[in-house]
């Protein structure tokens, strides 16, 4: 399973903003963080902000804040929102292209079952102790 | 609710019996007494099961072992189950047993801690995530003999 950039800046920008509860921050500065195009993170927050995960707040000094629940939002929750896992399995054909497919849906599970499984809360334990 | 991790007595397997029963759906007779005559009972240097009691009730409850060179791994602790009850959950119940484990496994100089379960089972994925658990460098395999 590889990841769209949009998924990837989505996932960078729930962190960020999770991190930092109650406080806004602007795409430019999670842009800039993350070597990203404002313009290209503008669209990001805009869909999570239409999904509720984050809220924007306009005027003077405004940006975008969590709004999800950490402890309750996972990976896969953020991810579904780009990806669109819906797409048929690759089970179809017969032998070979049966057998190559039957490994990929197996990664692909796996992956998934990950994605459900870590919450934002666990993400931002995990970047504490990637810091230490 | 504090509670308070010991090791299991005889007089609380009807209880971990009923919050297994209650989680899994799967009523299982005789095991939970087979369960606890080898974790539970007797000299179990390397075998662990610990329950949370609050109030004089049982709360949840974890079982492991510290196992040498199992699938070719240097002496490590597995952990095979851990349950809480539902209406006890979100309390820290189950981050306590853990860790209580986690101290038996440490003074047996046990340095890693392993577990394996249902790839969706995700209340509990979520709670080893939670704990700082990550992937293993190990792949379960099954292959299917009928």
């Amino acid at each position: 399973m590889k990841l769209q950039k949009n998924t990837l800046f989505a996932l960078y920008s729930v962190l960020e903003s999770a991190a930092r509860p109650g406080r806004q921050l602007s795409a430019r500065e999670i842009a800039r963080k993350h070597r990203i195009s404002p313009h290209h993170l503008a669209k990001v927050l805009h869909t999570l902000a239409q999904a509720g995960v984050v809220e924007s707040v306009r005027g003077v000094g405004g940006g975008y804040r969590f709004a999800g629940n950490a402890k309750r939002l996972t990976l896969m929750d953020v991810i579904e929102l780009f990806e669109d896992f819906s797409a048929p399995r690759r089970r179809a054909g017969a032998g070979i292209e049966f057998a190559v497919g039957s490994v990929l849906d197996e990664i692909d599970e796996i992956a998934k079952a990950t994605f459900r499984s870590i919450t934002i809360a666990t993400m931002l334990k995990l970047v504490t102790r990637k810091r230490k | 609710m504090k509670a308070r991790v010991r090791n299991v007595r005889a007089g609380d397997l009807e209880q971990v019996a009923a919050i297994d029963a209650e989680i899994t759906r799967l009523p299982k007779p005789g095991y939970w007494a087979q369960i606890h005559r080898r974790y539970g009972s007797g000299r179990r240097q390397q075998r662990f099961f610990l329950v949370a009691e609050a109030a004089g009730r049982i709360e949840g409850f974890v079982i492991g072992e510290v196992r040498d060179w199992e699938f070719g791994s240097p002496r490590c602790g597995w952990v095979f189950a851990i349950s809480v009850r539902p209406r006890a959950r979100l309390a820290g119940v189950g981050s306590r047993l853990l860790q209580a484990i986690c101290g038996r496994f440490q003074r047996l100089g046990v340095t890693k801690v392993r577990t394996m379960l249902a790839r969706d089972n995700q209340l509990i994925l979520s709670f080893f995530r939670s704990q700082g658990m990550m992937a293993a460098p190990f792949i379960p395999l099954e292959l299917d003999l009928a």
